[in-house]
């Protein structure tokens, strides 16, 4: 059923959709997914994601940048750049954040909030974006009609 | 169709030279549609209003319909990115902002500490709208048809498929009505939404000379950004520290206790401040006497050589034309998975209007935001929305120039409750250190990169 849409990572698809989806409901999107993309053209340029891993890691993005990709700016300490990072790193340093066998002053608390599912299909989400480094919006003076 | 659509009547195909007038109106969006969308594409690239290439996209696949979004701050600007990333560009997104700048809430606090100047927290919209393709209207929202499904500005209107509505705040001056008036705000002013207020109080604390007294005052929960108000009583305090060290600061808070952070707090105030904060709980204020600078609460009266009043608030103006904030008359029901309007089909509402019972922040508003994005998206191509989102918050407050403590949280959605509710392992730092401050320093960089890129 799934291997009727373009995809590059047969494991990968399967491994985001059984974390959040019954088969039932999958049959359900599927077929819907296929008619939109007929009907469209515009789905099936790229497998449908799992919208809950995708949003869950898009909520790191307050630290992390969007897509994992931070921001370097010289005054403060540069945090870890999660796209593209080796899956096993991260699931090995996000269970010993959860364990508190790694100290840390706030990542323990994002990870002991986490499934051990969640924590993987991260990893595998954050390996899967591309690094570019991320860009500053530029300061302004604040203008006069400004409330 | 063509009676919601008057200008697209008035386009002729044959004729783009003709049509040029019309489309350089800045509403010209009000006629998207799904069928005059190649029209209109082409006519953009015409006028300049939009980048060819996204307007070829546009042009060449039809989108899935088109996004209105009121407000662009932390949540909104959030939601259109997030929707035009996430839609592949199949959805159009029009965003209506009365300011022609982003100033940033979070960090304004240490303007006032002196260790931050507001221009460096004051950004432009030109990054987020040019890489993502988002229309921008820079206009103020007067009123909301839903049967009609158009939002109505000062200057013109514009149609939706699905309207999203972040406008922030409103101070609830009823109580207070000394403090209604921009003149009584020169005198008092709130700060609370970053801008000219921050700037002017800062100014303010300047012109103190040593000995004298800040007053400021905290309304009952819920309000905008829970640790805010005693962050600033300690950028305040750091600041008479370091330059007025015989100065004072009283915190008139409405609630029984420190709301967020409190042993964190207390311990600053004990230590780090003591003697000179002089924290006061279940001081709500009854009466403001402006010119004598004067704040009554129920059991005293108590004088200020400045005085900051936070006033109660409830859901942004934009959000009380449909009457959507329907708790309290202040928050606004939503369904955690969409962020749908309980009270107005296709209409969402993200940010500090909504009633989540989970802290205010800008952390926050962009989490309800990339929520409420993944589900039109999902909505507006057939598919289900995720059945239980998931989002991490992680809230920094400053001590001082220096050291920073924090409060995180995961967020699970709970089925059963229909609410969102605090995973286990969540907590705040072990004490104020520098390694924290530079942590929220990268936060506030890396969230209005997200936020404005
Ligand atoms: C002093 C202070 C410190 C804070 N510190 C932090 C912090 O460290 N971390 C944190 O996470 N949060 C912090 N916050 C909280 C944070 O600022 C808010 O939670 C966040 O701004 C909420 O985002 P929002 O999009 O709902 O509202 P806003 O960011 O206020 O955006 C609303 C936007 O809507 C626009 N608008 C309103 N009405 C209309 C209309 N009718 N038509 C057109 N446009 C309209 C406004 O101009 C505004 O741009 C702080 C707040 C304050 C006051």
């Amino acid at each position: 059923m799934l291997s009727s849409h373009t995809l590059n990572n047969k494991r990968l698809r399967l491994a985001y959709f059984d974390c959040v989806l019954t088969s039932s409901v999958l049959l359900i999107m599927s077929t819907l997914i296929t008619s939109v993309a007929q009907a469209a053209e515009v789905i099936s340029i790229k497998p449908a994601p799992n919208l809950h891993i995708r949003t869950l890691a898009a909520s790191c993005a307050a630290c992390h940048g969007t897509n994992g990709n931070p921001i370097n700016v010289k005054n403060f300490t540069a945090l870890p750049i999660l796209a593209g990072l080796d899956t096993q790193y991260f699931i090995t340093q996000m269970l010993a954040f959860k364990s508190g066998e790694r100290p840390a002053t706030v990542m323990h608390h994002h990870a002991k909030g986490l499934t051990i599912d969640e924590i993987n299909l991260l990893a595998i989400y954050f390996s899967q974006q591309k690094r570019i480094s991320g860009i500053s919006p530029k300061p302004q003076l604040l203008k006069a009609d400004h409330e | 169709m063509s009676k919601s659509h008057p200008t697209f009547d008035k386009l002729d195909p044959l004729n783009p030279s003709a049509n040029q007038h019309l489309l350089n109106r800045r509403n010209f969006i009000k006629s998207l549609s799904l069928g005059s969308y190649g029209l209109m594409a082409n006519g953009l690239i015409a006028t300049g209003l939009l980048g060819s290439q996204n307007a070829m996209a546009l042009a060449s696949k039809p989108p899935l319909g088109h996004v209105v979004i009121i407000g662009g701050g932390y949540a909104g600007t959030t939601a259109a990115k997030y929707i035009r990333m996430w839609s592949l560009n199949n959805i159009a997104v029009t965003v209506i902002e009365k300011s022609s700048q982003f100033v940033s809430c979070p960090v304004s606090n240490l303007v006032l500490g002196g260790s931050k100047n507001i221009n460096e927290l004051t950004f432009g919209y030109d990054l987020v709208q040019k890489n993502h393709g988002i229309e921008w209207v820079h206009d103020e929202v007067t009123g909301i048809d839903t049967v009609a499904r158009k939002v109505k500005m000062a200057r013109g209107e514009i149609s939706y498929d699905r309207l999203i509505i972040a406008p922030g705040i409103d101070f609830m001056y009823e109580s207070l009505p000394n403090l209604a008036t921009e003149e009584a705000q020169q005198l008092v002013p709130n700060a609370w939404k970053a801008g000219w207020q921050t700037v002017n109080l800062r100014k303010q604390l300047e012109a103190l000379s040593d000995g004298s007294i800040f007053v400021m005052s905290i309304p009952k929960a819920p309000y905008r950004c829970p640790p805010g108000p005693y962050e600033r009583a300690c950028q305040v305090a750091s600041y008479f520290k370091a330059h007025k060290p015989a100065s004072k600061v009283i915190v008139l808070d409405a609630n029984a206790e420190i709301i967020s952070k409190k042993a964190l707090f207390t311990k600053v105030f004990n230590e780090m401040y003591a003697n000179m904060i002089d924290y006061r709980p279940n001081s709500l204020i009854v009466e403001v006497d402006v010119a004598n600078k004067t704040a009554k609460t129920e059991f005293e009266t108590v004088e200020a050589d400045v005085l900051n009043i936070i006033p109660p608030q409830r859901a942004g103006k934009a959000a009380q034309i449909l009457s959507l904030n329907n708790i309290d008359k202040r928050w606004c029901e939503v369904d955690f998975l969409t962020y749908e309007s309980k009270i107005a089909a296709n209409v969402h509402v993200i940010g500090d209007s909504v009633s989540s019972g989970l802290p205010k922040s800008a952390h926050m508003a962009t989490s309800q935001a990339r929520v409420c994005a993944s589900a039109i998206v999902a909505l507006m191509s057939q598919q289900q929305p995720d059945p239980a989102p998931v989002f991490a918050n992680t809230c920094y407050s400053y001590v001082n120039d220096k050291m920073a403590i924090h409060v995180a949280n995961v967020y699970r959605y709970d089925a059963t409750k229909k609410i969102m509710l605090a995973a286990d392992g969540g907590g705040v730092s072990d004490k104020p250190s520098e390694l924290e401050a530079s942590y929220a320093a990268a936060w506030a960089n890396n969230i209005w990169s997200d936020v404005l890129t």
